[in-house]
């Protein structure tokens, strides 16, 4: 990949700010996280349903599962039994070092990644034959499906829910922990795709977008580019999945691991309102409607679902294309795409 | 790709009463036919007569009733599009399929042949001995000047160019051409035909080919099949097929 100076410079930009804006804004440590957990979802859900034109309702799923994962990890690290330890419904407290936190932590996370790759392996040979609005319909059965079901398995805690083993340290320690987790992990994301896209598989999965039985009929092993694009969503997904359940401090299957009708939306709306389909759109997205939804719920408390719909509803009838499909519209040769044939070079064969 | 003139008589495709219904309706009715090797051979017939369900059928986008389907000898009717597809056999549309959000070199670069694919490929980027092929490809349907376009944006005709450079750019070995010259700008069309006859004997890939343009099917298939009625009306070369009783009546409705 070749980076102009300008392009270089404006990625420099974003990594300063994300360093300093925790240190600047102490006090929203636990918003700016959420903002790269946001990108995250939203970029990921656009590999799926942007790039790839399979609008899934479900990637929650792997949010929750990674996140349940990640806790149970982390209480058999810390040496407890966890069929025990949620049968007391959080009357045990968990005591751990900061060797046994991290060492818990990390293997949770790693293991929330690759759980939740298998998982999409799985699913994906299931719900991959389902398209258009089917595979929407599939894919969020799925997410509430699993809601449902954690909440009556004991082992992890039944519809109570699982509190994750507490940070032995300060609380603005804590917070700086996981906000330097969520920061780089949606870098990683980031970086990740837009390689990604680069590659051979970013044109196949763009092919299967545009007419996915041409792409059969042309030999394209569409399964397999389906499957290993989901497993990669789910992927990050999870890891976001174990930190958020380390940020909350309690896994909860409705609410916190698998809120579909919150998150679950969320992803689709901020890729949308970005401009699917594109890198950066679902970064910008992403942005603007963090900023917008935590605001109206700081200054408009009571209103801000309204506010909410109310910008769906502006995305969906007048801006579909999202912000940044619009500028693209709008100034498409900024964006090095060409609307003239060009008449120099070869004379046609 | 090697030009290949051999005059084998062994088909490349073998059809052996090859059937498929939907619901009450007889599409094809005991098809047998044979696609030589390095030939063009023509496949007409009045609308509704089953030639593109036949091309389905052999192409695996849907399961026979009964009969067999054999490709360089081997059994393929039980085996699905991509498969068939990475075994050298493809086929264009009759309304034609392009990926349109895309521009016309994305469109031919993801349409190189994914036979020897591994999971390594998949993650590689393009070389550029491989854009350099595109390109030239485009320069042989006459869209080089217009390579960089979004492909959705293109008149129909360019639609249809672009589809038959995506073939050829998957290097197969024989192609299935639905109705290539329908929409074509009449005089477009002895371009095209000049282009498949180049594609047929520079490139080697035998053509079979749909076609409700007389004039264009008599000049360019050497042997010719008829189907009427879901059934295989007459079989031979231009000159006989054009004195056909039997076709005569088909295509100005008498009934048979």
């Amino acid at each position: 990949m070749n980076l102009s100076p300008k392009t270089l410079a404006a990625y420099a930009a974003i990594l300063v700010c994300g360093i300093v804006a925790p240190f600047l804004f102490p006090n929203y440590t636990f918003q700016l996280a959420m903002l790269w957990i946001m990108i995250l979802f939203a970029l990921t859900w656009d590999t799926m349903g942007g790039q790839m034109g399979y609008n899934s309702l479900g990637n929650i799923f792997f949010f929750g599962a990674g996140m349940y994962i990640c806790a149970v990890v982390q209480i058999a690290w810390a040496g407890y039994d966890v069929a025990e330890y949620t049968a007391h419904f959080g009357a045990v407290k968990i005591e751990v070092t900061y060797a046994q936190y991290y060492g818990g932590l990390m293997v949770g996370l790693i293991l929330a990644a690759l759980g939740c790759v298998l998982f999409a392996i799985v699913f994906g040979h299931i719900v991959f034959g389902l398209r258009g609005p089917y595979f929407a319909i599939g894919t969020l059965g799925v997410a509430l499906a699993a809601g449902e079901l954690v909440g009556t398995w004991d082992y992890v805690g039944g519809g109570g829910g699982i509190t994750v083993p507490f940070y032995p340290g300060e609380p603005d320690a804590r917070s700086l922990l996981y906000y330097f987790l969520c920061f780089p992990l949606a870098i990683a994301t980031f970086s990740f795709l837009k390689w990604l896209y680069s590659t051979r598989f970013g044109l196949a999965i763009n092919a299967i977008r545009d007419d996915e039985e041409k792409a059969e009929g042309m030999g394209i092993h569409t399964l397999r580019y389906k499957t290993i694009a989901w497993a990669s969503s789910a992927f990050f997904l999870g890891i976001s999945g174990g930190i958020f359940g380390n940020m909350v401090g309690f896994v909860e299957p409705l609410e916190v691991a698998f809120p579909t009708v919150t998150f679950g939306i969320f992803m689709v709306v901020m890729a949308l309102l970005g401009g699917k389909g594109t890198l950066w759109g679902p970064v910008l997205g992403a942005t603007v409607f963090h900023i917008i939804k935590e605001t109206t719920w700081t200054y408009m408390l009571g209103w801000q679902w309204v506010a909410l719909g109310a910008l769906i509803i502006i995305n969906i009838v007048f801006f579909q294309q999202g912000i940044l499909g619009w500028a693209q519209e709008k100034w498409p040769e900024r964006f090095g795409i060409k609307v003239e044939g060009d008449d120099s070079g070869r004379e046609a064969g | 790709m090697v030009a290949t003139s051999t005059s084998t008589t062994n088909g490349l495709i073998e059809c052996q009463g090859v059937t498929k219904t939907f619901g009450g309706v007889i599409a094809n009715n005991d098809i047998a036919l044979n696609v030589p090797e390095g030939r063009i051979t023509g496949l007409i017939g009045p609308n509704g007569s089953g030639k593109t369900t036949l091309f389905n059928s052999i192409v695996g986008y849907h399961p026979l009733d009964s009969g067999s389907v054999k490709f360089k000898g081997k059994e393929i009717s039980k085996l699905r599009v991509p498969q068939i597809a990475r075994m050298g056999m493809l086929r264009t549309f009759q309304q034609t399929r392009i990926y349109s959000k895309m521009n016309c070199v994305e469109n031919m670069l993801v349409s190189v042949p994914h036979r020897r694919e591994t999971y390594r490929m998949m993650f590689s980027e393009y070389a550029p001995e491989v854009t350099e092929r595109a390109e030239e490809l485009l320069e042989f349907v006459g869209l080089y000047q217009k390579r960089l376009l979004i492909s959705g944006d293109l008149s129909f005709g360019q639609q249809k160019l672009l589809e038959f450079a995506m073939a050829l750019m998957n290097e197969p070995e024989v192609l299935l051409l639905d109705e290539p010259t329908a929409g074509i700008n009449p005089t477009l069309i002895n371009g095209l035909i000049d282009r498949l006859r180049r594609a047929n004997e520079q490139m080697g890939i035998t053509l079979f080919v749909i076609e409700h343009n007389m004039r264009v099917i008599m000049g360019l298939a050497e042997h010719i099949y008829c189907l009427a009625n879901g059934k295989l009306l007459a079989e031979g070369t231009p000159d006989k097929i054009r004195n056909d009783k039997r076709v005569i009546d088909a295509y100005l409705g008498g009934h048979a």
